[in-house]
C-alpha cells in the first residue's frame, strides 16, 4: 500500500519538464493528468515514486513524470515493476502499460504479478488497438474487428481484462473512462492505496486508428445509460434520474427500472468490494453495455498477504532464528575443517 | 584370494561410483570426497548424471556416475581413467568399461548382474567381463544385495531399505579399500539422516557391514594409502561450483553494502544457485522465482534499477531468452549480473552434460551494438572469486556482466581455504553526490571512466527517466539524432573497453620462454593446467595463459600472446574463443583443438595434440 503522507503537493509536482508527444487528442493526455491528481492526492514525494512501463503508446507515461521512472521493453513492465518493490517496498510503484503490452507479449508476467499479489499499481490503457506500430488488431479487439493485420476480420475472441485479472486471483479492479476527470483521480488513488497488485482499466480513445471505439458507451447521450458508476456500500443504480439499478436475476444480474413498478430500491444490489467471493465482481466487471451497463469505479478490492511484505517477513523470521551475520559467518558454522600443519 | 594385503602409498587415484540414477550414487561419492577431503587429501569431484530423474531401471540411459579424485598433491582434474571402479548393475559396468585401465579394481554388486539384469544392459552373454574384454582389471564381487538383507534381518526396516542401502554398503567397502576410518563416513550419515533415524540406524549398520566384508573376506585386491596434503593453514569446506557462485554474489553484496537480489527460473545445471541463494534468507538475500527466464532477469534489472545488486542465474536456453532484457540493460546502464552455467546445446541439448559453447552468445547473441562484459571461471572454486569481480565490474560500471561457468565446474567440487574477505578489492558503485546539482542528468559520465552516476529511487533532488531509447549524450532526453547516437554508440564501447583498466592482467604459467603458449578460458583449466604439467616433466618448454576475464581482455593480453611462435586455443566448442582472438588480436592466427562432446577433456588426448605441435 501506499501510504497517503501529509506532504502538500499538488498535481504540478508530478509533472514532468519533457515535452509530452502523443497525438493531439489521444485519450493518454487525459490519463496523466489524472494520474498527476491522484499522486497529489496521494501525497508522497515524486522521488518515492517509481513508474515503470513496458512499451507503446501508453508506455511513453514514465518520461512525463516527474518521479523516477523506467522505459522498459515490450510486455516486461510487470516482471521488471515487481523487481523494483521487492527490492524496495518503501517506493510506491506504478506500471504504465496497453492492452497489446499487458495482455499480449506481457500476459504471463501479468497474470504472475496478479497471482503473486505484489504490490504495484496497473493503469492498463486499453484502446484494443496497437497503436504505435500503427494500427493492428490487439487482445482485446472484438471478433471479426477489421485492422491492418485483420483485412477480413479477426477469427478470434478478446481477453476481456477484468476476467483475466480475476482469473489470475485479482484482488483489485477498477474502471474508467480516458476523459472522466472527474473520477479517475480517485479511482487511481484508491488502487494506490490497496495493498496489492491493483488494476485500473482506462477506456482509452486512439484517435488515430480506432476513433470512437468506446463511442455508444462514454458518448453523453449513452453514458448514463450505458454505465454505472459503482461505489463501495451504495446501491447500484445508474441512469440520468438514478432510477434505473442492478437486481439480481436467479445467477444472473438484471437491469431494471424503477419506475415501471416492478422492482424498488430494496430489490436493487449493494455494491461489496470487500467480497472474497469473485463470483459476483466478475458479473459486475463482464456488464457490456447492451443489456447491462458498463461497470465503472472499483469493482473489486479485497486484502490479502502482499508478496514483498511476505519477502520481507520471511527474511526477518529466519534472520531472528538465525544469528549469521555476515556470509563468514555462515561458512564458519558450516561443514568445515581446520588444516594446522 | 590373496592372503595378505597389500598397502600401496598412491600420490592419487580416481574413484568412480556408478549405478542406476536412484542407486544413491552421488551421495555414495559426495560422502567419500568429503571424508577425504576432512582427512587432507587434494579432492576434485565430478558428478555425471543423465537428465532424467529415474530413467528406466537398469538400463544404459539412466547410468548416473560421481567421479573423484583424490592426491596427497595437487590434483586438477577428475582424472581420464578410473582406479576404482564401483559398478552396481551390468549397465553401470558396461557404459564405464572403456574409463578402465590395466589393474583398475572393480567392485559390482553380484546380485545385481543376474540373466535380466545382463539382458537390460543389452550384454549378449552372461559374462559381462569377457564380453567387453575386461580380462585385465581385478574383480570384487559382493552379493551386495543379500548381504545388506542379512545385516538388516533383525531392524524394523523392510527390504527396500536394504536395497536402498547397497550405496553405503560400497562406501563402506570403498573405505576400507582406501583404509579410510568410518568415524567421518558416520557423522556424516548422521547430519544427512538425522530425521530418519531408522534410515540412519540401517546405514550405519550397512556402512560397518562393507567395511567388515573387506577386512574379513580379504578382497583380494591391495588397499591403498594416500597421505594428506601439506595445505595452507586455514578453515576448509567442500563447495562445488555453483554454491561458490552464489557465495561469491552475496560476498560482493556486503562489500558494495548493497541488498543482492536474484530473479531466476529453474533450470539444469544452475538451479543450485537459485536454491542456496533462496536458503540465504538468513543473510538476507531475495530470490524471486520467477515466472519465466524472462520475468528472472527483468526483475533483476528492475531490483537494480531500485538499488540491489541485481542477479539471474541461468544456462544456455535461459540466456537466449534474457538477451532483450540484456540489451536494456546495456542501453539504460543498470549494474547486472548473468550467470550463465553453460550446458550442451542447441536448444535443449543435452542439459546435464558440459560444454563451452555459449561464448558467442555471451558476447553478440543482442540486437544493436550492445557491448557488455563477459567473463569466466576457471574452477569450482574460482566461481567464488568469478561472481564477486562480476558483481563489482557491475555495479562500479554500470553494465551488464555474463559471468560463463560450465555445468563441469558448477557440480564439480574440491576443498576451499575459506577466504578474508578484507583481501578483496573494495565495490564502490558511481553514486550520485549532491554537488552534481543542479544539471546533472542521468547520462551524465564519469570523464574518466565514461561511467555514468547512479540515482537510486528514493534519492531526493534526482528524479529521473531511464530506457532502452537512444538518449541524447548531454541532455539524457530521448533522441533519435543520427550524430547522437553514433556518439552513444561509441560511448557505451568506450566505457566497456575502459574497464580491461580495471581488471587483474593475464598470467601466465609454465615457461615464460616456450615456443608454444596454450591458451583457455573458463572451466577447462584444470585439464589444461595437467596436461602443460605433465607435458613441462617431460623437460618441454611450454606456457599456459588461461583467461577469466574475456570481454575486455586483459590490457597486456595482446603484447602477451604475441609474444610466442605459436599458440593453441584448446576449447569445447568450435573455436569460438579462438575467433574472438583473431578478431581482437591482427594477425594473430592461433591452432585449434576442438571437442564438443559434452564431456569433460581427456588429458591424454590433449598431451598428444599439444605434444604434437611442439614437434612440428
Amino acid at each position: 500500500m501506499d501510504t497517503v503522507q501529509n506532504n502538500n503537493y499538488e498535481a504540478k509536482a508530478y509533472k514532468s519538464a519533457q515535452l509530452v508527444r502523443w497525438c493531439p487528442g489521444c485519450g493518454d493526455h487525459g490519463i496523466l493528468s489524472n494520474l498527476h491528481k491522484a499522486m497529489a492526492l496521494l501525497g508522497i514525494p515524486p522521488h518515492n515514486i517509481a513508474v515503470i512501463s513496458g512499451i507503446g503508446c501508453s508506455s511513453r507515461l514514465p518520461y512525463y513524470m516527474n518521479t523516477y521512472g523506467f522505459h522498459t521493453i515490450h510486455g516486461r513492465g510487470a516482471a521488471i515493476a515487481t523487481g523494483v518493490k521487492t527490492a524496495n517496498p518503501d517506493l510506491s510503484v506504478w506500471l504504465a502499460t496497453g492492452d497489446g503490452d499487458c495482455l499480449a507479449i506481457g500476459g504471463n508476467h501479468f497474470i504472475h504479478a496478479l497471482r503473486r499479489n505484489v504490490d504495484i499499481n496497473i493503469i492498463l490503457m486499453n484502446n484494443k488497438i496497437y497503436g504505435l506500430t500503427k494500427g493492428q488488431y490487439s487482445p482485446t479487439s472484438d471478433r471479426g474487428f477489421v485492422s491492418k493485420s485483420s483485412p477480413y476480420g479477426t477469427v478470434e475472441d478478446p481477453f476481456r481484462p477484468a476476467e483475466l485479472t480475476i482469473g489470475a486471483r485479482g484482488r483489485f479492479f477498477a474502471r474508467t473512462i480516458d476523459v472522466d476527470m472527474k473520477n479517475s483521480p480517485e479511482i487511481m488513488l484508491q488502487a494506490a492505496k490497496h495493498k496489492g497488485t491493483s488494476v485500473v482499466e482506462v477506456l482509452l480513445n486512439c484517435v488515430i486508428f480506432n476513433d470512437g471505439i468506446y463511442d455508444n458507451i462514454v458518448k453523453k447521450e449513452f453514458r448514463s445509460d450505458r454505465t454505472i458508476f459503482l461505489r463501495h456500500g451504495e446501491k447500484m443504480l445508474f441512469g440520468a434520474d438514478n432510477d434505473k439499478g442492478i437486481v439480481r436475476d436467479g445467477f444472473n444480474l438484471k437491469a431494471v427500472n424503477l419506475n415501471d413498478g416492478l422492482y424498488s430500491l430494496d430489490d436493487v444490489l449493494v455494491h461489496d468490494t470487500h467480497e472474497e467471493d469473485p463470483s459476483l465482481h466478475l458479473k459486475l466487471a463482464l456488464m457490456d453495455g447492451s443489456d447491462l451497463p458498463v461497470a465503472l469505479g472499483v469493482i473489486r478490492d479485497v486484502a490479502a498477504p502482499v508478496y514483498d511484505e511476505e519477502v520481507d517477513r520471511q527474511i526477518a523470521e529466519v534472520r531472528q532464528r538465525k544469528p549469521f551475520r555476515s556470509l563468514m559467518d555462515f561458512l564458519k558454522a558450516g561443514e568445515t575443517w581446520r588444516v594446522d600443519n | 584370494m590373496a592372503k595378505s594385503i597389500e598397502v600401496k602409498e598412491l600420490e592419487q587415484v580416481v574413484i568412480r561410483f556408478s549405478g542406476d540414477s536412484g542407486d544413491g550414487m552421488q551421495l555414495a561419492g559426495t560422502i567419500f570426497s568429503n571424508l577425504s577431503a576432512a582427512f587432507g587429501n587434494e579432492i576434485i569431484t565430478f558428478p555425471d548424471y543423465p537428465a532424467e530423474i529415474r530413467a528406466p531401471h537398469g538400463t544404459l540411459s539412466g547410468v548416473s556416475g560421481f567421479q573423484m579424485r583424490i592426491g596427497s598433491k595437487k590434483v586438477y582434474t577428475p582424472g581420464d581413467q578410473a582406479d576404482v571402479l564401483i559398478a552396481m548393475n551390468p549397465a553401470a559396468l558396461k557404459v564405464n568399461a572403456g574409463f578402465l585401465q590395466h589393474g583398475s579394481v572393480v567392485i559390482i554388486d553380484a546380485d545385481s548382474f543376474q540373466q535380466s539384469d545382463l539382458e537390460k544392459a543389452n550384454f549378449a552373454t552372461d559374462n559381462p567381463f569377457e564380453e567387453l574384454h575386461l580380462d585385465y582389471v581385478q574383480v570384487v564381487a559382493p552379493p551386495i544385495t543379500t548381504l545388506c538383507k542379512h545385516c538388516l534381518e533383525n531392524e524394523v526396516t523392510d527390504n527396500k531399505q536394504a536395497l536402498r542401502s547397497r550405496n553405503i554398503f560400497a562406501l563402506g567397502l570403498v573405505c576400507w579399500l582406501f583404509n579410510k576410518p568410518l568415524e567421518t563416513a558416520e557423522h556424516m550419515l548422521k547430519d544427512k539422516f538425522k530425521k530418519k533415524p531408522d534410515v540412519l540406524k540401517a546405514n550405519l549398520l550397512v556402512l560397518n557391514a562393507g567395511f567388515d566384508y573387506g577386512s574379513n573376506i580379504h578382497a583380494g585386491v591391495s588397499t591403498y594409502r594416500i597421505d594428506p596434503v601439506s595445505l595452507k593453514k586455514g578453515l576448509y569446506m567442500d563447495i562445488n561450483g555453483n554454491k561458490a557462485t552464489a557465495y561469491g554474489l552475496i560476498a560482493a553484496a556486503e562489500k558494495a553494502g548493497l541488498q543482492l537480489f536474484l530473479g531466476s527460473y529453474p533450470i539444469t545445471p544452475a538451479t543450485d544457485i537459485m536454491q542456496e541463494l533462496a536458503l540465504r534468507k538468513d543473510l538476507g538475500v531475495k530470490v524471486i522465482q520467477a515466472e519465466d527466464e524472462i520475468a528472472g532477469v527483468c526483475s533483476a534489472i528492475g531490483a537494480s534499477f531500485a538499488g540491489c545488486l541485481g542477479a539471474t542465474s541461468t544456462s544456455g536456453p535461459g540466456l537466449a531468452l534474457k538477451s532483450e532484457a540484456i540489451g536494456l540493460a546495456v542501453i539504460a546502464e543498470i549494474p547486472l549480473v548473468v550467470i550463465d552455467v553453460q550446458r550442451s546445446g542447441p536448444s535443449t541439448g543435452m542439459p546435464t552434460k558440459s560444454e563451452q559453447t555459449d561464448l558467442m552468445q555471451a558476447l553478440y547473441g543482442r540486437n544493436g551494438e550492445s557491448p557488455a562484459v563477459v567473463i569466466s571461471a576457471i574452477s569450482p572454486i574460482d566461481c567464488f572469486d568469478a561472481a564477486y569481480w562480476a558483481s563489482k565490474i557491475a555495479l562500479e560500471h554500470m553494465t551488464p556482466v555474463i559471468l560463463l561457468t560450465d555445468g563441469y565446474i558448477a557440480n564439480g567440487s574440491s576443498a576451499w581455504l575459506l577466504p578474508d574477505l578484507d583481501d578483496y578489492p573494495a565495490i564502490k558503485p558511481n553514486y550520485v553526490t549532491p554537488d552534481l546539482q543542479p544539471g546533472w542528468t542521468p547520462y551524465q559520465r564519469d570523464p574518466e571512466t565514461h561511467v555514468r552516476y547512479w540515482a537510486i529511487p528514493g534519492t531526493e533532488g534526482f528524479t529521473h527517466r531511464i530506457g532502452g531509447l537512444e538518449k541524447d549524450f548531454s541532455t539524457s532526453i530521448i533522441s533519435t539524432d543520427p550524430i547522437n547516437h553514433g556518439q552513444m554508440v561509441e560511448a557505451r564501447q568506450a566505457k566497456i573497453d575502459k574497464i580491461a583498466e580495471f581488471i587483474p592482467k593475464q598470467e601466465i604459467e609454465g615457461d615464460e620462454d616456450a615456443d608454444l603458449l596454450v591458451i583457455g578460458w573458463g572451466g577447462t583449466y584444470g585439464h589444461l593446467c595437467e596436461a602443460v604439467e605433465i607435458i613441462r616433466q617431460q623437460g618441454k618448454k611450454l606456457a599456459l595463459a588461461h583467461f577469466r576475464f574475456i570481454n575486455p581482455l586483459p590490457e597486456n593480453a595482446e603484447s602477451l600472446i604475441l609474444r610466442y611462435k605459436k599458440a593453441i586455443v584448446i576449447e569445447q566448442n568450435k573455436g569460438q574463443f579462438a575467433n574472438f582472438l583473431r578478431s581482437k588480436i591482427h594477425g594473430f592466427n592461433p591452432y585449434q583443438f576442438n571437442r564438443v562432446k559434452g564431456q569433460p577433456f581427456i588429458v591424454r588426448r590433449l598431451v598428444e595434440e599439444i605434444s604434437k605441435l611442439l614437434e612440428e
